[in-house]
């Protein structure tokens, strides 16, 4: 933070007039980046169409109302499925995580080829959307729950691997000496020292997870992996909005009472 | 345990590690609970697995595309839908991020009057209330195919990701420097920028930069119902079998997200 000296005294200010320049420029490549993004939007996009927008909006949104209550009956069943999908998921994510953590990890891993492969498998799984992986789990196993669920699971893979693998990281040293020093082998040091350390962050991270996968599996369905989606894709392809408005009331209330859930289980354990 | 409290007895040798639910009755009614509603889910799993065995084969073709996957044909098909998706989420992240800033300051307990608190707090809410997917279809609905709907859609999850933690950042920050720059007589504009902005600003920097890996990982599905960006592509290379052209596409996109996680890491640890 210069002082600049004047006449009346010293004079204070926030940067230098190169910190301000530095500043100014990388705002303006900013400004040129944005502004270029919008043109190539812009060209692509029929504003004739942007236009109408407000009287479609009203349009469906008269036709949508008021939901299609009856319509509950049929949908009991898809919410089911949709929970059944996030949860067995997130298991089969967690089982999967928890040797590509300790593989992963810098302290716990066997090797830095292993861990690079490690590091690898867990960017794969989360670079790649779960409903890219549903379309190509439903090419291979039909469609279904089955490919909804093991969608779920890799993509879950990286995200839980990575919070995993942090933790195994900042683990406290000593404990895993201690118990070195009893004369435990490499296993019992990981089961005595470092899995009471992180059980925690693991039971807590498995419950986040999952909120985020019951968001995940209401929309599976758009491309046949089971769940609500199905649903919901069916009921706008047929144009009947009173059922598409009673579905996304079913998936607004799904997806808060799983985050409600899951709010409540991460406070008791931390 | 309660023996080796007393001096007189030997050490004991049966110890056991405590278990990580402390009630006993507690966790065994989690334990059987989670036992029962395992055997109900899997029971009520309709898996057609004549169908999941036969698929395997197709499984082995989808793996032997990656070797070699193709780059050459449709070249300008997956160059333009990656630049539409790279663009897209870009001035998306960057839309919502204006959009986010207000909003976040009004959804911040310590700094916002009670009515703002609750309109931002409520747009926050329910910018996030379903997935972007589904604002997707909504925005194609309301303004046309093309990238517009996909730029719609991940500015609104844009908002109630970023608003949100703002708020949060700002509702944690240190006290005493926004009251020491609040008693020179600063106005509101003045207190905001050299109170509040330094503090939550590398924080929000790093944040923006994972939202924007989001917004592409998101905006490479939005083509799926006809938003724009490469999911198109993806979705047709798929559906004629022609997974050389999908291995491509997989490819790029995660050397794509792994290169922004690298500049996110670099870009962080740069600010901090």
């Amino acid at each position: 933070m210069p002082l600049i000296k004047t006449k009346d005294g010293p004079l204070w200010k926030r940067r230098t007039l190169k910190q301000s320049l530095t500043r100014l420029f990388w705002w303006m490549v900013g400004l040129a980046v944005a502004a270029f993004a919008w043109k190539l939007i812009s060209d692509k996009t029929n504003w004739f169409f942007v236009q109408s927008a407000p009287k479609e909006a009203a349009d469906i949104g008269s036709r949508m109302m008021p939901p299609d209550w009856s319509y509950m009956d049929v949908l009991w069943i898809p919410v089911w499925e949709t929970i059944n999908i996030a949860t067995l998921g997130t298991l089969i994510a967690m089982v999967i995580s928890i040797p590509v953590a300790f593989m992963a990890a810098r302290n716990t891993t066997p090797h830095p080829l292993v861990r690079a492969f490690a590091l690898f498998i867990t960017v794969t799984s989360r670079s790649v959307n779960s409903l890219i992986w549903a379309l190509i789990l439903v090419f291979i196993l039909g469609p279904g729950v089955l490919a909804g669920t093991i969608a779920i699971g890799l993509r879950s893979i990286g995200g839980f691997s990575k919070l995993l693998y942090e933790a195994i990281e900042e683990i406290n040293p000593v404990q895993v000496e201690a118990i070195e020093a009893t004369g435990a082998s490499r296993i019992q040091q990981i089961i005595y020292a470092i899995v009471p350390q992180v059980l925690p962050t693991f039971v807590g991270v498995g419950v986040f997870r999952w909120d985020i996968n019951v968001r995940g599996s209401t929309i599976l369905g758009l491309v046949g992996a089971g769940g609500i989606g199905l649903q919901l894709s069916g009921s706008i392809n047929t144009l009947a909005w009173t059922q598409v408005s009673m579905i996304l009331l079913v998936i607004l209330l799904t997806v808060i009472i799983s985050e409600w859930v899951s709010a409540k289980v991460r406070g008791a354990i931390i | 345990m309660s023996d080796t409290n007393s001096p007189t007895s030997s050490y004991s040798d049966n110890w056991k590690r405590p278990p990580f639910i402390k009630r006993a009755w507690l966790r065994w009614l989690l334990m059987v609970g989670f036992a029962v509603y395992l055997a109900v889910a899997l029971g009520t799993m309709d898996i057609d697995w004549q169908r999941a065995w036969e698929g395997l084969p197709r499984g082995q073709r989808f793996i032997e595309a990656f070797f070699p996957p193709n780059f050459a044909d449709n070249r300008g098909v997956v160059w333009d839908g990656i630049m539409e998706s790279i663009w897209m989420a870009i001035s998306a992240t960057i839309f919502g991020i204006i959009l986010s800033i207000p909003i976040g300051l009004g959804a911040a307990r310590n700094i916002a009057p009670s009515w703002v608190y609750f309109l931002c707090r409520g747009i926050i809410a329910s910018s996030r209330s379903f997935p972007e997917i589904i604002m997707a279809i909504f925005a194609v609905k309301l303004f046309g195919f093309g990238p517009f709907a996909g730029f719609v859609a991940l500015s609104i999850g844009t908002i109630g990701f970023f608003a949100k933690l703002l708020a949060e950042d700002i509702e944690v920050m240190n006290a005493s420097q926004a009251e020491a720059v609040k008693v020179t007589g600063s106005s509101w504009f003045q207190w905001i920028n050299y109170a509040i902005q330094p503090q939550v600003m590398p924080r929000m920097i790093g944040l923006s930069m994972y939202r924007l890996d989001i917004n592409f990982r998101e905006s490479a599905v939005i083509g799926i119902v006809g938003g724009g960006g490469i999911g198109a592509t993806l979705n047709t290379s798929f559906s004629r079998y022609e997974f050389d052209t999908t291995a491509a596409i997989l490819i790029i996109i995660i050397a794509i997200v792994m290169v922004l996680e690298y500049t996110s890491g670099y870009l962080r640890k740069w600010v901090q």
